[in-house]
């Protein structure tokens, strides 16, 4: 498996690959940490956890639409749980996983002992954490949030929605926009400044690629958001005016804040897929990407796209026909570049010598079943045949498809991929076959009905539905799928507990993989790379495969193999609590919002506190 | 393969949805019934069948190459392939023209269901509330709710507005979705083909009862249409049996008279819908239940039960009393 | 004590640029917002009987002496000038508080005339707006004001340019941002 000319000399037995002193122990030091590594493993073991939680409300959503006119569960708790799933499964799952998936691999991509600030890459974790269990408090509080993942006014106004639950929606998003903001400044300027010699722009891997370009989007994307939510909040809390029709304000501004985020938002959530996916195939194929400049551009047109297209989430507001037509045609658009990378993804295939592992499997669905997603797109692209499917079922069906049958086949994929880099462990093929398989059947059994249901006339966010409508055989059939899901989850976790048990070394490059990140052993030491690497190809660790060798000569390979120890002593970041005191000072600051300025005050003075601790700490 | 599973399901359960005759399903956008919805159903069948023909191609093009090169034994290390630029300007214009196909269609189906109707016969205007439906027809001087007729063959054009947040009007079989929005009107039309009784849902998420705001739009031929007409714009009728008369004092002197509004009766409440001629309805309580008498005592025991959330509170009433509301407002036709 | 670095923009430095970037996205959309709701107040007291031009521009004036100020404060910095270092750093501050005064002065009257942060769209928009502007003059007063302790503590040296140069970089920005809500509110009525 792992393939000897790449190994490095001598990687022990696990208990001797963790280097003296590299790590402390004990939950201090994780409290502490400003190491990628770690942080990412936070980030994906938060996010996992979430994305347990999210898919248990699911689950109970379709119980909820098993049958008809079906009393399990009522109706406002009903409507609790599909904005609880749908926001948490946005912000609190899937952007932890992907983030986790920067944390981890991008430094090591390319050639960087950590990012750029690994103070504040903790800082965004611990306000994520926060903002999250913030939100999920609500329910001890007076109810979850009721308003929908996108919470349109004027239902949300304190008028129609005179509870707390929405305040804890505003507040949390609020909240976890910090964090995610400083994430995707520091990874910007990380991808941009921290690239070791010779990793040029155009030799990054594509999940850098898709890293870098969704940082981008963030930054430009969560302002809106951000401003969106606090004049919702000045309203709820301040009597100002500004979606109140009755003063003259427009309900329908808020709905282009939030999705002039929330478009660049979904390509948030599928670029990195896209970029996991770019750097599986064609490990698992031996063939380097095909037209790699192109995906690489594909995936910045997609995200410039992304940001002129909100408005075919408002076709049945009554815009008018110019805008509508021209928003039509801008979503239409993106399909091209998308179609382009899903061609490049076959090309890079036909030809290679494929290996169904684990990651590849996943990888392969993203591609088969993101088509069916991004053509429902298509089909929501055009205004007038959105009339009839905007807000029902065949939506829910579309955005499943991109969601899970994208974001999170690419998460998984990554998941089987780097997870040996990660622990030093392999996981069981088999199992993660299954899982595959379960999962691409759940998928299909649970959602491809929807696309019926919902041309039958089932609108979303109803918790049940009349008899009557035709719908109960399509609803059922969902509902099994759903299940599916639950079933599909066992193998997941049967492997990990066998990687934990007998899961046996994984090895520097157990898939004989071109990039940087399969240098050094698994798991990186602390410092990943004991001597910064020079690089000169685009798939460093492949170039000996691209010359003509002498025999028993490695061209190439062997600068790039990490040595176990490095010649000189490696200075790495101290660990820091600041980052965590500036996040609890937030936190407390946002909790004021609820209870009292006082509780404000005492926030803004820990996270001043916070602040002056931070900038004051000596440096290393 | 699973995806070739995927497409035999589509093509199964495809087929068995497009197959079965409209009236399976009363709330379908594929049985149009209108100009309007025709159109749109036009529009969305085309694009329906390129996007079969993308889906089948991809598949079918994916598919082939992972059985082809599937990792075989002792096999040489592929030939590594940078690019081909002639394929990447190829699979850049195809679904580039493929694209051009669907917008063309779909450009002059906007330009004529986003404007007003070339010229509407009827106007009815739409009023959403929190979780029902208030339909006037200022021209013919009806106020109604829930339930409304239209005459088959001519436009109708619907004004729609809102009392409070979002709702979304939406009778599939007729036309497509359109906004409710606090501080605007917006517009939709359709000519219905045929008589019938088609079936509406809010489609805009707008809080606890959601799922329970329905309606009916029923298209009747010009007679039947003109004599429903007739009958709306009388006022209530005077209740003749003794249990309805009984019941209309019950009405007049309890917490009813203060929400609802009986024309030709003190009764003059705007929160609630008209109840002018409930008796002629078809459902009560927003297309929840059907309008029989046993609904009805029901409806005006338990009005959270049936619909959580709703403005109508309960109003301690007696059994009789109860009996005696409901042959009273069952004889308002 | 900057790392070297792939394109040689010392790390803090690029950061402030990325978060620059998207504080544009943040003022664009709360411009974007006001425009959108000028003149669709639908009770007063509206914009033209209460905005006061010539005070604003003094206030206008002295931000951009601040920024002036500021221009000064890293030049004596990158030239090792300490003495004057501590003088342009108190002043840069000392005149974005000067700002945030005209700004008081102003919200005071503003409530006093009847125009509450909810009474009408323009109220609601332009109390968020040039608050959340204010809001940003205030964290670089603090900024510049710690910056300013530690030169008078002796702690900011040339080494420190960067430190200084990103803290000027905000402030500039911060500046220009007012120039163009300036421009929006007062004189574009
Ligand atoms: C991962 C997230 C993700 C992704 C990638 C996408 C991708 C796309 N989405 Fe989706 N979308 C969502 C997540 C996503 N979406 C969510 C969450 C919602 C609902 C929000 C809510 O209301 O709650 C939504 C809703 C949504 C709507 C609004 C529907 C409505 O509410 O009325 C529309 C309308 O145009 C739309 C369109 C598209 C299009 C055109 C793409 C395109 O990018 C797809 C492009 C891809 C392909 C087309 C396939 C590959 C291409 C080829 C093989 C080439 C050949 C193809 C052709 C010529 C057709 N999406
Ligand atoms: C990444 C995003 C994502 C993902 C992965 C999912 C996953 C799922 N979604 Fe979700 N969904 C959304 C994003 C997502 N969804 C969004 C944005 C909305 C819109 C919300 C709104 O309208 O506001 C939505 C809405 C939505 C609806 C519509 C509700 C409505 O309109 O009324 C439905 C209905 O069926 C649904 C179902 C499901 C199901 C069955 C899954 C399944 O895939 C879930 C799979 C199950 C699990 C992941 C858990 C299984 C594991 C266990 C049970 C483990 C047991 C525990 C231990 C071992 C500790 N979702
Ligand atoms: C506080 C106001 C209020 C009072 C009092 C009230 N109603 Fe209602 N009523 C409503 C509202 C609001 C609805 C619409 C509910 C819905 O569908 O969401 C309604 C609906 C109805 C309907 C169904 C109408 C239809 O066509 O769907 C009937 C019948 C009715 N009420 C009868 C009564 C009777 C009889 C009483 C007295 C015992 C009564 N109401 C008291 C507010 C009120
Ligand atoms: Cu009205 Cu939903
Ligand atoms: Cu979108």
């Amino acid at each position: 498996m792992a393939t000897s000319e790449t190994a490095v000399s001598g990687v022990g037995p696990l208990a001797e690959q963790e280097h003296e002193g590299t790590y402390a122990g004990g939950l201090w030091s994780w409290l502490t940490t400003v190491d990628h590594k770690r942080i990412g493993i936070l980030y994906f073991v938060t996010g996992f956890l979430f994305l347990l939680i999210a898919g248990v409300e699911g689950e109970l959503i379709r119980l909820q639409l098993a049958r008809p006119e079906n009393r399990l569960l009522d109706p406002e708790f009903y409507n609790q749980l599909f904005t609880m799933h749908g926001t948490t499964m946005v912000f609190f799952a899937g952007m932890p996983l992907i983030v986790a998936a920067f944390n981890i691999v991008v430094p090591l991509q390319i050639g960087a002992r950590d990012v750029a600030f690994p103070r504040l890459n903790a800082f965004s974790y611990w306000v994520f954490l926060f903002a999250g269990v913030f939100l999920y408090a609500s329910f001890f509080f007076g109810g979850a949030p009721d308003g929908g993942w996108f919470a349109y006014t004027p239902l949300t106004s304190k008028q129609y929605s005179p509870g707390t639950g929405i305040d804890f929606y505003v507040l949390a998003l609020l909240l976890g926009g910090i964090g995610t903001i400083a994430g995707g400044v520091n990874f910007l300027v990380t991808i941009i400044n921290m690239r070791a010699p010779g990793v040029r722009l155009m030799r990054m891997p594509l999940f850098t690629w898709m890293t870098f370009v969704t940082s981008v989007l963030i930054l430009l994307a969560f302002p809106p958001l951000t401003v969106g939510l606090a004049f919702m909040l000045f309203d709820r809390m301040f009597d100002t005016v500004f979606f109140n029709a009755a003063a003259g304000g427009d309900p329908l501004l808020w709905q282009h804040l939030f999705w002039v985020f929330g478009h660049p938002e979904v390509y948030i959530l599928i670029l990195p897929a896209f970029g996991i996916v770019s750097d599986v195939i064609p490990t698992f194929s031996k063939k380097p990407l095909f037209g790699y400049p192109v995906v690489v551009f594909s995936g910045v047109l997609i995200a410039f796209l992304g940001f002129g297209v909100w408005v075919h989430h408002m076709f049945a507001t009554g815009l008018g026909p110019i805008v509508n037509a021209v928003f039509g045609g801008a979503t239409m658009l993106i399909a091209i570049p998308t179609g382009v990378k899903i061609f490049n993804w076959i090309a890079t295939m036909w030809g290679g010598s494929l290996r169904f592992h684990p990651a590849m499997l996943f990888a392969v669905g993203l591609v088969a079943t993101f088509v069916v997603g991004g053509i429902s797109g298509v089909m929501h692209s055009s205004p007038p045949a959105d009339l009839q499917q905007t807000d029902t079922y065949f939506v829910v069906a579309h955005f499943h498809y991109v969601l899970i049958g994208g974001t999170v086949f690419g998460l998984f994929s990554g998941f089987y991929y780097w997870f040996s880099k990660v622990t030093g462990r392999l996981l069981h093929e088999g199992l993660g076959k299954w899982h595959f398989w379960l999962t691409f059947l759940a998928l299909n059994v649970t959602f491809f009905p929807m696309h019926f249901s919902g041309l039958l006339g089932q609108p979303r966010r109803t918790f049940t539905y009349a008899e009557g409508l035709g719908l109960e055989t399509y609803n059922l059939i969902s509902t099994i799928g759903a299940l599916l899901f639950v079933v599909a989850f066992v193998p997941l976790i049967a492997n990990l507990l066998y990687a934990w048990r007998r899961g046996g070394p994984a090895g520097p490059n157990p898939w004989d993989a071109s990039t940087l990140e399969w240098t050094m052993s698994s798991p990186p030491p602390h410092y990943n790379f004991a001597v910064i690497p020079e690089v000169e190809a685009r798939d460093p660790l492949w170039v000996r495969y691209d010359r003509e060798t002498a025999p028993g000569e490695d061209v190439g390979a062997r600068p790039l193999l990490q040595p176990e120890v490095p010649p000189k002593p490696v200075h790495m970041p101290s660990p820091s609590f600041w980052p965590l005191v500036l996040s609890v000072g937030l936190l407390i600051a946002t909790i004021g919002f609820l209870t009292g300025l006082v509780v404000n005050l005492i926030g803004v003075g820990v996270t001043l506190i916070g602040l002056y601790g931070w900038a004051f700490e000596p440096a290393d | 393969m699973n995806d070739r599973k995927a497409l035999v399901l589509t093509l199964v359960l495809g087929a068995a949805a497009l197959q079965a005759c409209g009236g399976d399903y009363p709330q379908s956008a594929l049985h149009p019934q209108s100009d309007f919805a025709t159109r749109l159903d036009e529009l969305f069948r085309g694009i329906f069948w390129w996007a079969v023909g993308v889906f089948v191609v991809v598949e079918g093009i994916l598919i082939a190459t992972l059985f082809r090169y599937r990792e075989k034994r002792r096999q040489e290390r592929p030939k590594p392939i940078h690019g081909h630029t002639g394929l990447e300007i190829g699979w850049t214009l195809v679904p580039a023209l493929i694209l051009v196909a669907i917008a063309i269609p779909t450009v002059r189906t906007i330009f004529v269901v986003d404007r007003p109707p070339p010229e509407a016969d009827l106007t009815v205007e739409v009023i959403g509330k929190q979780w029902w439906w208030e339909f006037q027809i200022p021209e013919l001087d009806i106020v109604t709710a829930n339930e409304v007729h239209v005459p088959v063959g001519r436009t109708v054009e619907f004004r729609v507005r809102s009392a409070d947040v979002l709702h979304s009007f939406w009778v599939p079989r007729l036309g497509g979705k359109r906004d409710l929005v606090p501080g605007r009107e917006n517009m939709l039309w359709f000519t219905a083909d045929t008589a019938g009784v088609f079936w509406g849902q809010c489609a805009e998420y707008c809080g606890t009862s959601h799922a329970l705001m329905s309606f009916r739009i029923i298209a009747a031929q010009e007679a039947d249409f003109e004599s429903w007409v007739a009958r709306m714009q009388e006022p209530a009728v005077a209740p003749q049996e003794q249990m309805a008369r009984l019941g209309a004092g019950v009405f007049m002197s309890n917490a009813c008279v203060g929400c609802h509004r009986i024309e030709g009766t003190p009764a003059q409440g705007i929160v609630g819908p008209d109840l002018t001629h409930v008796g002629s309805r078809t459902t009560i309580a927003a297309g929840v239940l059907e309008n029989t008498p046993e609904n009805l005592a029901r409806w005006i025991k338990t009005p959270q039960e049936i619909k959580p959330g709703n403005y109508m509170p309960y109003v301690a009433l007696t059994d009789e009393q109860v009996d005696q509301l409901v042959a009273y407002l069952l004889s308002l036709k | 004590m900057e790392m070297p670095t792939s394109t040689g923009i010392p790390n803090r430095k690029l950061a402030m640029w990325t978060f620059i970037g998207s504080e544009c996205m943040l003022f664009g959309s709360l411009i974007a917002t006001y425009l959108i709701y000028k003149g669709r107040s639908l009770v007063g007291p509206y914009p033209d009987e209460l905005l006061n031009i010539p005070f604003i521009t003094v206030t206008t004036f002295v931000l951009l002496m601040s920024s002036l100020m500021m221009v000064l404060a890293l030049s004596a910095v990158q030239r090792g000038d300490r003495r004057m270092t501590k003088v342009w750093l108190f002043m840069t501050p000392l005149l974005g508080l000067v700002f945030l005064a005209g700004q008081y002065i102003e919200f005071s009257h503003f409530v006093h005339e009847g125009l509450g942060l909810s009474r009408n769209l323009f109220s609601s928009t332009f109390f968020v707006l040039t608050g959340t502007h204010g809001a940003h003059v205030a964290g670089g007063v603090l900024w510049l004001g710690t910056l300013w302790g530690l030169a008078m503590t002796g702690r900011l040296s040339e080494k420190n340019t960067v430190s200084v140069e990103i803290a000027g970089l905000y402030w500039h920005f911060v500046d220009v941002v007012w120039i163009v809500l300036f421009t929006i509110i007062y004189l574009l009525q």
